[in-house]
């Protein structure tokens, strides 16, 4: 079997190493529009933040094709699709024949139609980070300022990243608040105030005009200084080889549950297709989906089926911990919503809660409680009846009882031993009245030693006592 | 027929009274505890016990259990005659009757037809000797041992790293002066107490202590940070902490480039491990990520040590190279108080997967496949190396295959209780109850040796000599402490009674310091080569570590390893090999019919399947029973109270115990405690695919409240 994948980012290069991983003899042909070797688009944000190295971010090593006797053919693009005959047509004028053809071609930034936006970076590839961070350094050095145009995820992980390389920032946005998708107008704003005060200045509600020769204009006409700026106003699936080739098309080439295509030759996967009128712009459904084409063509499991991913987001900027998951908007009529909010300390977290299951959920600034309602929402089970304890790991334990005065007899001070206080007691009662000779006579302490303290603790309060009442 | 006397008695005295603090001490045999890998130094007197303070590893201490260990020399349950399809026979009968039958099953089946298991609590004498037994009395490839199921995860992934698995590749002291220790999967504080006052000693200096678990265990509480992971995925937890000592500038790249091969390619592999999505799939919160590969990258002395909640699972193997990658990447293995560790399980679990008693090895750590290994093994055996068998199933499979066609028909069994300690084992009744004939050594009845055709009551611990290995690699002389009761036998005393019976007596002696001289020889040029290791020299240094080769008349002794890795690491150039490994989700995750992982460990009062320590009083009176530990989210959806009896289900098996709850487990977990028949009935027997070891310690099941069993506490 011919197996040709077009688009070599992060589903792409998924899809090719579960392939070869499930079949070691299947002829594989993958097209990458970019020269680098795969790498991992989610960490961008970290290399212009200078927390990875652009080596950091590979996905395959370089010889990896090789040693997997995969055909990479890298920087080349493909312009056109056969069906007839079956085939991929390159930019170079080869043809490229397939029996299985999976596009992945990913989806491109949206650049907003305004005079002079040619001067400003787009931030989705690894040469957009090159440029940014270049730009950067010599901003940093000459007390230049930035401007990042989108309130997303990505627009700001980029602002915080140059914050942090000590670029003056400030972010528009468009809408009233940041990441209005994901996050409540409460969260938006404490988000907002715990970025200001990593030095990142926000505007909201405001729109752009005009980019210009080291400034920005605003739809108002205020005009922001502006030496270097970046653009993040969300991307838009990568369609028009598929649209070209006849393919069903809405906001994404349109695929079943087998993330087919109309064409049961050719399948679709990651930012560019649109499963259940859904497109996904996360890399954990680009990555399920990899898995379960490799399971159909390759004959692993031919009953593998996609029905759609819970999308949880998760902001990658230092000091900023914000994780946001599922249906965040729905009201009070509509849904159980569990909230605290601690402006104050940045704070803010929210429960959606649906027939007893978490579908949604806000964490802002550090909580232990992300791991444990992460899984709540994807494993989709049922909810404890204390929700609060939900927000609030940790809080509803008992305390424990570890003054030698509050402590029962029948409670084990030493583990190691299993000796209880009242055996302690007994031991004191007949005479013993330090550490050594309780341990001589219970062996308490003489385990993994971590009971001293309270035996000690214990002995000395009721010598004590034994003062108080003699 | 009386027991020949044991010429180890005859060792000089002065042997066992190693220097100063011995003149306190009350006379009597300096040994150690029969349980677990960190073989506490101890006295027996009279049936007295005292613990050793010139034994490092326990420096005085002693757990519940070792203080009461002496209690079974003397329980009315001891076994004291050969048992014969249950009624009591005498020993040559009993010997009589199983070298017939080997002998009927062999001409039948061939070699292959009669098949060994052992254990890792046999004294290196006797592991030596029962692989020997099989390769040389019985020439059948058939022979594995509970090991299995304890270290073989970490032993593949350290002899693939490193070219040599030592537990420790350091001695236990260097925990005293780190400045920070990550334990993966591991419960020093239940299962080797005296373990902690290590641990203690580092915190007390200012080190900071890391717990990987599932639950908020004794030892988790003791640390600095717990990270909570969910069952099955410590694996991913260990590519993303790597992850994060690359991206946060931890790699100790000095090193990487002069001691280790393949960083490169396993950086780019943790690419795909971003800490946010290792997060979601093991439920630790990135901040505590970062605090844990901070407070390692900033250690100048630090350790990684795994233990079996790492180990057992079907990807064993590849979490423990993802703990030895992490720990590799910054510069940790090879310098002197840092490196990563196993922290071994059974008594003798080191020394028992050194000397030949694994499927797939002889004597010395050698790979039985090996042409110069087979060679120098059968010159010290005197046989010809073609008429070694190669090598055999490992101990699940083994299991498995009993009573099969193709598979064994018959089965001896030394030091281990597999109806309670092996994966699925239901399934593994009814493949004991498929063989023509059982034979079990053990001191009581254990549950696999009551099914047995025949049971060959044999000595225990302080009943005869004989050397253990321990966790460090340190290999220690278990002194004869007390007489064994009129009519037991030494486990090779029985193998030369079968030997004799099938002609070939002479090869198997019965003195152990004979077996250990043997054991030397065969493992000279070995990886793990005793060859310079005497028991005079075990008792006058209190132990030597592994390697130490013989050295020439006139030349200095070689003083043992305590340190292997400080100039270069075992592999052929010198390097430690760093391997890429991705995670994958359990063999069986939860479900809507199964929808809560189950979990399988320790409890302090308790040793492995607890035929031992489920006969002594003080120890059931601590922990007496059957157990299920759940949260009280979880009690309080299944209408569940505490005391109450609840049913765990599995596709493999049910099992009941009496309900814990606390919130020291996490919510989508149950934990059970595998010392009493049961939770091994649900257990997966999906095997990693290097070590073969079973993942014991993640499956799914179903739990309900038992109706009209209502609670008392």
């Amino acid at each position: 079997m011919r197996l040709v994948v077009v688009g070599n980012g992060m589903a792409g290069a998924r899809l090719v190493s579960e392939v070869r991983a499930r079949d070691k003899d299947v002829r594989i042909t993958v097209f990458g529009a970019e020269t680098w070797q795969p790498y991992n688009r989610v960490l961008l944000s970290n290399v212009l933040a200078g927390t990875s190295t652009p080596e950091q971010v590979r996905l395959l090593e370089p010889r990896w094709y090789a040693d997997h006797n995969v055909t990479a053919r890298l920087g080349v693009e493909v312009v056109a699709i056969d069906r007839d005959s079956g085939a991929v047509i390159a930019a170079d004028g080869t043809r490229e024949p397939y029996d299985v053809l999976v596009l992945a071609t990913g989806s491109e930034p949206v650049v907003p139609p305004i005079p002079g936006v040619e001067r400003a970076t787009a931030f989705r590839t690894l040469d957009d980070c090159d440029r940014i961070r270049a730009a950067a350094e010599s901003a940093a050095a000459s007390e230049a300022r930035a401007v990042v145009v989108g309130g997303g995820l990505l627009g700001i992980e980029a602002a915080r990243g140059l914050a942090g390389r000590g670029v003056p920032v400030t972010l528009l946005h468009l809408a009233g608040h940041l990441m209005e998708r994901q996050l409540d107008e409460e969260a938006g704003l404490i988000l907002r105030e715990t970025l200001r005060d990593l030095g990142v200045d926000i505007r909201t509600g405001v729109t752009v005009s005009a980019v210009r020769e080291r400034e920005v204009e605003l739809s108002t006409g205020e005009a922001l200084p502006a030496d270097l700026v970046v653009m993040a106003c969300g991307v838009r699936p990568v369609v028009g080889l598929a649209r070209d080739a006849g393919l069903e098309v809405g906001r994404g080439v349109v695929v079943d549950d087998e993330l087919r295509t109309d064409d049961p030759a050719i399948f679709a996967i990651g930012e560019c297709a649109e499963h259940a009128g859904q497109v996904y712009g996360l890399v954990a459904p680009a990555w399920e989906q990899a898995a379960i084409v490799a399971d159909l063509v390759t004959g692993t499991d031919k009953h593998a089926r996609y029905r759609g991913s819970r999308l949880v987001t998760r902001l990658k900027a230092r000091s900023v911990e914000l994780a946001a998951m599922g249906e965040t908007h729905l009201t009070e009529d509509e849904a159980e919503i569990v909230r605290f909010s601690h402006r104050h300390k940045g704070t803010y977290r929210k429960l959606v809660i649906r027939g007893d299951r978490l579908v949604g959920a806000i964490l802002l600034g550090e909580t232990a409680a992300v791991g444990t309602l992460t899984q709540l929402f994807d494993r989709g089970g049922p909810l404890p009846y204390d929700r609060a304890g939900l927000l609030f790991p940790g809080a509803g334990g008992a305390a424990v009882a570890d003054s030698p005065m509050r402590m029962p007899d029948a409670a084990r001070v030493c583990q190691c031993n299993n000796v209880t206080k009242g055996q302690i007691r007994a031991c004191w009662e007949s005479g013993a009245r330090d550490v050594e000779a309780v341990a001589a006579a219970t062996r308490a302490t003489t385990g993994c030693g971590g009971c001293r303290d309270a035996v000690e603790g214990i002995v000395g309060w009721l010598c004590e006592q034994e003062g108080v009442s003699a | 027929m009386k027991p020949p006397l044991s010429t180890i008695g005859a060792m000089p005295t002065s042997l066992s009274d190693p220097a100063p603090v011995i003149a306190q001490v009350p006379a009597g045999s300096a040994t150690h505890c029969p349980y677990c890998a960190l073989q506490c130094g101890m006295y027996v007197t009279d049936g007295q016990i005292t613990p050793r303070e010139d034994i490092p590893a326990n420096a005085g201490g002693l757990c519940q259990k070792g203080w009461t260990a002496a209690e079974l020399l003397s329980s009315p349950e001891r076994l004291t005659t050969p048992l014969l399809h249950g009624r009591p026979a005498g020993w040559d009968e009993a010997l009589g009757f199983v070298a017939d039958r080997i002998g009927a099953v062999r001409a039948e089946h061939g070699p292959d037809g009669v098949a060994v298991f052992g254990g890792g609590g046999l004294t290196n004498e006797k592991a030596y000797q029962l692989g020997k037994f099989a390769r040389v009395a019985l020439r059948t490839s058939q022979i594995d041992y509970n090991g299995r199921f304890c270290m073989s995860s970490a032993a593949a992934a350290a002899n693939r790293a490193f070219g040599m698995d030592r537990g420790l590749p350091f001695p236990i002291t260097d925990i005293d002066r780190a400045d920070a220790v990550l334990l993966a999967g591991v419960n020093v504080a239940e299962t080797m107490p005296p373990f902690v006052r290590h641990l203690s000693e580092m915190r007390a200096g200012g080190g900071r202590l890391i717990v990987v678990d599932p639950r908020l265990t004794q030892t988790a509480r003791r640390a600095d940070l717990h990270l909570q992971v969910t069952p099955g995925t410590d694996l991913a937890l260990a590519l993303g902490l790597l992850h994060i000592a690359v991206a946060d500038g931890h790699a100790d790249l000095g090193y990487l480039e002069s001691r280790t091969t393949g960083f490169e390619a396993v950086r780019t592999s943790v690419s795909a491990w971003w800490p946010e999505r290792v997060e979601r799939v093991t439920g630790v919160p990135v901040a505590l990520m970062r605090e844990a590969v901070r407070i390692l990258g900033e250690a100048s002395r630090a350790m990684v040590l795994t233990g079996r909640g790492a180990e057992q699972h079907a990807k064993g193997t590849d979490t423990v190279t993802a703990f030895v990658n992490l720990a590799l990447a910054l510069g940790l293995p090879g310098r002197e108080g840092s490196g990563y560790g196993c922290v071994t399980g059974q008594g003798n679990g080191q020394g028992g997967r050194e000397h030949g008693q694994k499927a797939d090895q002889l004597p010395g750590y050698r790979k039985i496949d090996d042409p110069a290994a087979r060679e120098h093994v059968a010159a010290v055996w005197g046989v010809d190396p073609a008429d070694l068998p190669g090598p055999g199933r490992s101990a699940y499979e083994l299991l498995d295959s009993l009573g099969t066609p193709g598979g064994p028909k018959a089965l001896l069994l030394f030091g281990s209780n597999p109806l309670v300690s092996a994966p699925r084992a239901g399934h593994v009744a009814e493949r004991l109850a498929g063989l023509d004939l059982l034979v079990v050594s053990d001191f009581v009845l254990s549950e696999t040796a009551a099914m047995a055709d025949v049971v060959l009551p044999t000595t225990q611990w302080a009943e005869e000599a004989g050397t253990m290995t321990n966790l460090e690699g340190r290999v220690l002389l278990r002194r004869r402490a007390a007489e064994p009761p009129e009519g037991v036998r030494t486990d090779l005393e029985i193998l030369r009674g079968l030997a004799d019976r099938m002609g070939c007596g002479e090869r198997f002696p019965t003195d152990p310091r004979t077996v250990f001289d043997e054991l030397r020889a065969a493992s000279a040029g070995g990886v793990a080569d005793y060859s310079g290791i005497t028991y005079e020299r075990i008792a006058a240094e209190t132990g030597v570590f592994w390697p130490c080769p013989a050295t020439g008349a006139g030349e200095e002794p070689h003083p043992g390893t305590p340190r292997p890795f400080l100039d270069r690491f075992p592999t052929p150039d010198g390097r430690a090999r760093m391997i890429a490994v991705e995670h994958r989700p359990p063999a069986e995750d939860v479900d809507e019919e199964f929808p809560v992982y189950l979990t399988s460990g320790r409890v302090l009062a308790h040793y492995q399947s607890g035929a031992q320590t489920r006969r002594i009083r003080p120890l059931t009176q601590a922990a007496p029973e059957l157990f299920v530990e759940l949260h009280p989210e979880l009690a309080e959806r299944l209408g569940v109270a505490p005391g109450d009896m609840v049913r765990v289900r599995g596709r493999r098996g049910a099992a009941e115990g009496v309900a814990r709850v606390n919130d020291a487990i996490r919510p989508d977990t149950v934990f059970m405690p595998f010392h009493w028949e049961g939770v091994n009935r649900l257990t997966n027997p999906a095997l990693d695919p290097v070590s073969r070891m079973p993942e014991f310690k993640v499956c799914a099941v179903a739990v309900e409240r038992l109706a009209g069993e209502e609670g008392v506490a």
